[in-house]
């Protein structure tokens, strides 16, 4: 089948982009959205051109690495899919798609699809650990954790980091990734002792890296291919206000 | 021609091995371990734990991954889970059984003493993660779940729904995300170590390539540690995370370090088939799935029915026949090759014919859909997705995919390479898993080596040697830079009329057809042949778009096929001179009336390390026996 793609290209972060587009003639069902845009690459290369940088990884949903807007939409029309997982099956023959990458002012443009995430990794720094050095740790059965509580904290440590929240997000905020970390360590018993500090410090984190607030519009959980709940943004909120107070 | 050094085992006992080696070690005064510079390559299990430990030592860390944050390091991938020794469920487990159990696995072509020292490790693992937050699958009384894996008899495997490895690698990512902000590791993430340096006979530096702007940099150490994966990638089609390379052990062979058994490969069974030429990766299923599925195939070659109307009596249950006590659930190697021979035979199936079916129709009617729901529901989503088609209605279609790789780069008892001062850890070291890998392993393994083992080893290094003095101004780092500055300027003239990609998958196809599942002396000859005439198409013919000064995905991984091209062919010819079969190493002049692996413990029982020799077809091979001085050396049998 014959994909029409309109691709913003940018040279870097200085640059003022624009939009490029291509055809692929010969697209085939099965191949998934990064096939479609390797074949575009294979394409352009042969023309002397330069291929469209994106970053990917694993392939399979799971290393976060890649993440571009599909028509409009973070990670594209398929509910809980990371763009790699996407598959040209949901298109057809002469359809045309759009594709940007995340923009927010904390995740600066690299070059074409490639943005600087690395915001995340420092929010991740500021308090998203358990400070237990290796080698100091009691038996793993010491504690018994309840089921239903380890399964809540896993489903909020399936965070692949991504992007996507901040992407579909009208302020570019950080709070569902946030919130994530937050949730999953506030829930389990090794997480108490630093329960406090570590909400405290990542949300300024959050804020100093130029994130926006969260209004409640909830894109981020629409678009998120681990289907992270909102409800952990309540639960951030809950623990900043708790922890200030004790302050 | 330098000799293979000694692998430093511990004299005594297997089971004190360890702790004498712990008790006779020169350790460094927590004071002076601020004064050593370490450089850790690679921020997967191995190099992230390593990282961590180190910088809480107090050493001062440099951690370096391709990726643009270490939390995305292939092992992030992982699903089934990690095994320890914990022996929770009561089910008569200790440490010799999950040692014993390892070197079996392994066909018997691994280190006693390694092994042993990763089986008394494991259960520190399982206590570190979870102290780190790991939330790994309980019970209802809160306890942790065990299941059980190929290979064993007890449940050993701890695992975070199908997605153990990302709960892992976070809990490492984390615990070096700590050392960061304090200050204790420099983190350089989108760079690709390009060379090693080596000063005076011994590992000091490294030079990187900065991704996003071109740049060449130099870094200096005390020591340096290679955690950079597996090279499955070698035969383009795998399980393994596209930017999985060889490039960084590659380098660090050409400048001294021996690669061992670069042959053992491991075929997984059950992956999602190929569709298409433009296919750019394999996913992996599962094995849990072997539980409930059958495999099976038509029959009668070519047969182009569905398979829902082809009748019970007009179906080959091939493994059920062949392998009647173990059945559906003979280990990864067996279940791989089966499967090849029936496609071989002309009765694969799906539009390519080349997949076998994983059917869950009699599991669906003697369980109901939902119980089986419960058990796979995400695998199957999953398979879905990919391919479009329920698994719950039309039996799935599977084929095996490469997916580890056993060999890497020689390291003794210490992990320390043949190059003095270079350590290897995780996938990337040939150490531990001999010539097959059991599942649930491999996470063990790079987290022993990382937590566990290098802190040790690493101390007992700097403690005993006498470094000099030296600056990333020394003959040896220009000499370095220049040679990458060269290579790339090279790549980049080309200008030719095939990409990087074609090159690529050109080799693969060489390397799957001919160093695959079974392997030939005649197979094995061609394939040596056909990959030294690609490599030369290749540095005459590559085209390379972009320039040096450029985030240019294409430049990086032109760098990493250049070094697969002379990998593959080392491959070949270890697996050629390997005249046995062995694990995954499969030949076919080798084996038993009724087709199974045969090995020759009297000529075979050793690790071959090649060293490098100047001319990439002619490497130098150096053996090191094993001795085994505590187990008996079995036929494998699945009958
Ligand atoms: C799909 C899949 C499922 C698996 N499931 C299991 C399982 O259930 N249980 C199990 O035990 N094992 C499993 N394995 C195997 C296991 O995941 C790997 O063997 C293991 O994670 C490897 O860890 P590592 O730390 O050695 O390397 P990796 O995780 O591969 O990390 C390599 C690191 O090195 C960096 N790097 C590489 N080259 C360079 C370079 N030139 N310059 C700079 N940095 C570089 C990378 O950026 C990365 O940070 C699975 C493997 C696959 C493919
Ligand atoms: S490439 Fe890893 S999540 Fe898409």
């Amino acid at each position: 089948m014959q994909i029409k793609l309109k691709v913003w290209r940018q040279k870097g972060p200085r640059d003022t982009g624009r939009f490029e587009e291509y055809v692929v003639p010969d697209a085939n069902p099965h191949m998934s959205f990064l096939e479609l845009l390797d074949v575009l690459n294979e394409q352009l290369i042969m023309e002397g051109k330069d291929p469209v940088e994106f970053d990917h990884d694993c392939r399979e949903g799971i290393c976060g690495s890649c993440g571009v807007v599909v028509d409009g939409v973070a990670h594209g029309p398929q509910q809980r899919t990371a763009c790699c997982q996407l598959h040209m099956r949901h298109y057809k023959d002469g359809d045309s798609i759009v594709v940007e990458p995340w923009r927010a002012s904390a995740f600066p443009i690299i070059r074409d699809l490639v943005v600087d995430r690395s915001a995340f990794d420092r929010i991740i720094g500021a308090g998203g650990y358990v400070s237990v050095s290796t080698g100091a740790a009691p038996d793993a059965n010491a504690i018994p954790i309840p089921k239903v509580v380890v399964d809540e904290a896993f489903d909020y440590a399936a965070c692949i980091g991504c992007g996507a929240c901040v992407a579909a997000c009208p302020n570019a905020s950080a709070s569902l990734f946030t919130a994530a970390k937050i949730s999953h360590l506030a829930l389990l018993p090794q997480g108490q002792a630093e329960r406090a500090q570590r909400v405290v410090n990542m949300v300024d984190q959050m804020e100093a890296e130029g994130f926006g607030d969260c209004s409640n519009h909830a894109e981020c959980e629409a678009v998120c291919p681990k289907g992270i709940s909102i409800k952990g943004i309540a639960t951030m909120r809950r623990e900043y206000i708790k922890a200030t107070l004790s302050q | 021609m330098a000799a293979l050094p000694d692998s430093k085992v511990p004299a005594g006992r297997l089971q004190e091995k360890w702790d004498s080696y712990k008790n006779s070690i020169k350790l460094v005064n927590p004071a002076n371990k601020r004064k050593h510079d370490i450089i850790v390559v690679g921020t997967g299990l191995a190099g992230g734990a390593a990282a961590a430990s180190l910088a809480e030592l107090g050493y001062r860390v440099k951690s370096f991954c391709i990726q643009d944050s270490p939390r995305r390091a292939h092992s992030i991938a992982a699903q089934g889970g990690i095994n320890a020794a914990k022996n929770y469920p009561n089910d008569g487990d200790t440490v010799w059984r999950l040692f014993y159990d390892t070197i079996k696995g392994g066909d018997y072509r691994s280190r006693e003493a390694n092994v042993h020292r990763l089986a008394q490790i494991s259960n520190s693992i399982i206590d570190q993660c979870v102290a780190q937050g790991v939330p790994f699958a309980r019970e209802y009384g809160g306890m942790l779940d065990n299941r059980s894996f190929g290979g064993a008899q007890v449940s050993r495997t701890f695992y975070a729904r199908g997605q153990t490895g990302q709960q892992l690698l976070l809990g490492a990512y984390q615990a070096m995300s700590r050392q960061i902000a304090a200050g204790n590791i420099e983190m350089f993430a989108r760079r690709e170590m390009l060379d090693l340096v080596n000063i005076d006979g011994r590992a000091r530096g490294i030079i990187t390539r900065n991704l996003v702007t071109g740049e060449l940099e130099r870094h200096i150490a005390d020591a340096v540690l290679l955690c950079t994966g597996g090279y499955g990638n070698v035969y383009y089609l795998s399980t393994n995370a596209k930017n999985s390379n060889v490039t960084a052990a590659w380098r660090c062979h050409r400048r001294g370090a021996h690669f061992a058994n670069p042959c053992y490969t491991q075929i997984h069974p059950t992956c999602i088939p190929v569709s298409g030429e433009y296919q750019s990766k394999l996913t992996l299923m599962s094995e849990s799935l072997r539980n409930d599925g059958r495999v099976w195939v038509p029959k009668k070659p070519g047969d182009p029915r569905a398979p829902e109307t082809i009748p019970e009596d007009e179906r080959d249950y091939y493994l059920e026949r062949r392998y009647p006590s173990f059945g559906n659930l003979v280990p990864r190697d067996v279940a791989s090759r089966n499967a090849k021979y029936v496609c071989d035979e002309g009765r694969g199936v799906g539009e390519t014919r080349l997949a076998v079916y994983l059917d869950f129709t009699d599991a669906i009617k003697r369980l109901g859909e939902q119980a089986i729901r419960e058990r796979y529901g995400n695998l199957f989503e999953m398979y879905q997705r990919i391919t479009g088609e329920n698994p719950y209605k039309v039996p799935m279609r599977i084929y095996p995919a490469v997916h580890y790789t056993m060999g890497g780069l020689w390291v003794d008892y210490g992990l320390q390479s043949s190059v003095p001062g270079l350590f290897v850890l995780g996938e990337a070291n040939f150490s531990d898993h001999g010539a097959n890998r059991l599942g649930a392993s491999a996470l063990m393994q790079g987290l022993a080596d990382g937590y566990f083992v290098i802190p040790y080893t690493l101390g007992d290094y700097i403690a005993s040697s006498r470094l000099e003095a030296a600056s990333t101004k020394h003959d040896a780092f220009d000499e370095a830079e220049n040679a990458a500055r060269t290579r790339i300027e090279r790549l980049l003239s080309i200008q030719g009329g095939k990409t990087v990609t074609e090159f690529h998958r050109e080799l693969g196809h060489i390397m799957w057809d001919h160093v695959g599942m079974s392997r030939t002396r005649e197979g094995l000859t061609t394939a040596i042949g056909k990959i030294s005439t690609l490599r030369d198409e290749f540095w005459q013919n590559v085209r390379v778009p972009g320039d040096n000064a450029m985030h240019n995905k294409n430049l990086e991984f032109a760098g990493r096929v250049a070094d697969f091209l002379e990998l593959g062919e080392v491959m070949a010819l270890d697996a050629l001179t390997r005249e046995e079969s062995a694990g995954g190493h499969f030949r076919e002049e080798f084996q038993s009336a009724e087709g199974e692996a045969k090995r020759n413990d009297a000529e075979f029982s050793h690790v071959a390390a090649w060293e490098y020799s100047g001319d990439p077809s002619k490497p130098v091979l150096h053996r090191e026996e094993l001795d085994f001085e505590n187990v008996k050396l079995t036929t494998r049998s699945y009958k």
